[in-house]
């Protein structure tokens, strides 16, 4: 199965494209950026580049994984969209990834540890991890100093890549399963503050 | 020649996809025009949320798509081109747009045009009225925009003449609806309370209307901060606030200063057609007082319906299909969103 991966919940933009097979998995191209301002102008053209190179065309893809977040970027959504519309057009699936899970995926670890993004204002998108990469908590937003978790080893500043992003949506994709909507995981409300009572251009 | 054209407007509140069809005679004809909006998530901030709107546009982006395609009886393999709205307009916002038409465009192995919001308010006029002569005057009046502006072609060249120096004409109604009281977005109810009040009732100044002022620039916020002055002191006396006559007089006052310098320019300009376009331009005393004055200075004007002057995808698509006609490049697959895109640039 030919996965496209995208994953714009950091920082980086993140396109590749990975041969998911029941035996293993194989990057056969990726394009990244780090910009956290250009997600919405190089997300596709990265898609198409690496499509290019794994001399493929668009119509050859049989499933898109997209990281769903959590991410503080207005560019979370580029990726989205992006998948969401390329899944459309395409007419395949887009699997949603929790993006953290998907930096867990290329963790080797023999031991329980926590995936940190940073989700700006000071705090950090966090989830735990057993030994085993499955996740056990999260995913919490929080000030790091108030974090509250028992893991002590810290996989932080790691971005989702194309290969981790395919492996967890891998049984997914092998089983042909419907895909869960690609719901963006905010962690957070929109600032927003109603309007308190009307303030007085004259004084009274 | 790509004859069917899909639209994405997702500059502000609503999610709008439009499916146009350009035929060889360069005429183009409207299929469907779906919105979805978020307008009443914003109800209660009294103004657009922007983190709201873009989390609203990505959820509703696939499916009002999906929408369009319905009700116009096509499929996605029908479409030849895709256009957008890449600017002006709330920046979060018009990433969602432009990133999910650079994905159809892909996906589709057709050509985006990303184009200007701004023009779309007035090439949506062709989709009811025809071709537009040329030259022609625009007068948008929007929530976000109030703007004169002289269109030699819709595809390539628009020229502003005026604009407002501080609020735009349907923010002074959403302010001036707080201020008395009545529902965001204050266009409506003003409208519906301003038919049972005496426009004469309160004498508010005409904003940038002295003899030193820009002759064709508008100013609205002098005329909020009168309105909200005279309710104020009405309410220090104890008084009842007459919001029938408040908000016929306000009203008065804002149709009095659009329509004035539209048919000043229209008649300094030597231009005979005027267009009004853009949300506000379903204001009651708006197009009556412009149909009243443009049939006493002979001009022609032309206010396309309703559900066609506020943000919508089938202005986009229109634009799109007029872009498309004058043989415009499509834009590369890299362009980014530009929140504060000048008219005139109509493609980018
Ligand atoms: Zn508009």
């Amino acid at each position: 199965m030919l996965v496209l991966a995208i994953d714009t919940a950091t920082p980086a933009v993140t396109a590749g494209v990975v041969a998911v097979r029941p035996e293993g998995s194989t990057v056969l191209a990726e394009r990244v950026t780090l910009d956290a301002r250009a997600h919405g102008e190089l997300l596709t053209p990265h898609v198409l580049d690496a499509v290019r190179e794994a001399g493929l065309t668009l119509r050859d893809l049989d499933a898109i994984a997209c990281g769903v977040g959590p991410g503080p970027y207005t560019g979370l959504r580029a990726g989205m969209v992006t998948a969401a519309a390329l899944a459309h057009g395409l007419d395949i699936a887009a699997y949603p990834v929790c993006s953290l899970d998907a930096i867990a995926a290329g963790v080797t670890a023999d031991e329980p540890f926590l995936v940190l993004t940073d989700a700006r204002r000071r705090e950090v998108y966090w989830a735990a991890y057993d030994a085993r990469g499955v996740r056990t908590d999260g995913p919490h937003v929080a000030r790091p100093a108030e974090l509250d978790s028992p893991v002590q080893r810290v996989v932080e500043h790691e971005r989702p890549a194309p290969y981790g992003i395919a492996a967890v949506a891998r049984e997914a994709v092998l089983a042909g399963e419907r895909p869960a909507p690609l719901t963006p995981l905010y962690l957070r409300r929109p600032d927003a503050a109603e309007p308190g009572a009307r303030k007085r251009v004259t004084t009274p | 020649m790509p004859r069917m054209i899909m639209g994405i407007e997702s500059s502000c509140d609503e999610t709008g996809v439009g499916l146009v069809r350009l035929a060889d005679d360069g005429t183009v004809e409207l299929l469907a025009d779906e919105v979805a909006s978020s307008v009443e998530q914003h109800a209660r901030f009294g103004g657009v949320v922007p983190e709201a709107a873009s989390r609203a546009h990505l959820e509703a982006m696939v499916p009002t798509v999906e929408r369009a395609l319905v009700t116009s009886g096509l499929g996605l393999p029908d479409v030849d081109a895709i256009a957008v709205t890449a600017g002006p307009g709330l920046t979060g916002a018009l990433l969602v747009g432009v990133s999910a038409a650079k994905a159809y465009a892909a996906a589709l192995g057709v050509p985006l045009y990303g184009v200007n919001h701004l023009a779309g308010h007035i090439a949506v006029d062709t989709l009811q009225h025809g071709p537009l002569p040329a030259p022609c005057l625009a007068l948008l009046v929007s929530g976000g925009h109030t703007q004169l502006l002289r269109v030699d072609d819709i595809a390539s060249k628009i020229t502003e003449i005026g604009s407002t120096v501080d609020d735009a004409a349907g923010e002074a109604y959403d302010k001036v609806a707080r201020v008395l009281r009545l529902p965001y977005p204050g266009g409506p109810p003003i409208d519906k309370a301003a038919r049972n009040g005496d426009p004469e009732a309160i004498a508010f100044p005409r904003g940038m209307t002295g003899p030193r002022d820009a002759k064709f620039d508008f100013s609205f916020s002098g005329l909020k901060t009168a309105v909200a002055r005279w309710v104020e002191a009405a309410e220090a006396r104890g008084e009842a606030v007459p919001v029938d006559d408040v908000a016929a007089s306000f009203q008065e006052a804002v149709a009095d200063v659009l329509t004035a310098k539209a048919v000043r320019a229209a008649d300094e300009l030597g231009i005979d057609t005027l267009v009004i376009s853009g949300g506000v331009a379903a204001n009651s005393r708006l197009s009556a007082l412009a149909a009243e004055r443009c049939a006493a200075a002979g001009i022609e004007l032309r206010v396309p319906r309703p559900r066609l002057c506020t943000d919508n995808g089938a202005m986009i698509a229109a634009l799109g299909a007029h872009v498309v006609a004058a043989g415009a490049k499509p834009s590369a697959l890299d362009i980014s969103a530009d929140p504060a895109l000048p008219v005139s640039t109509i493609s980018i």
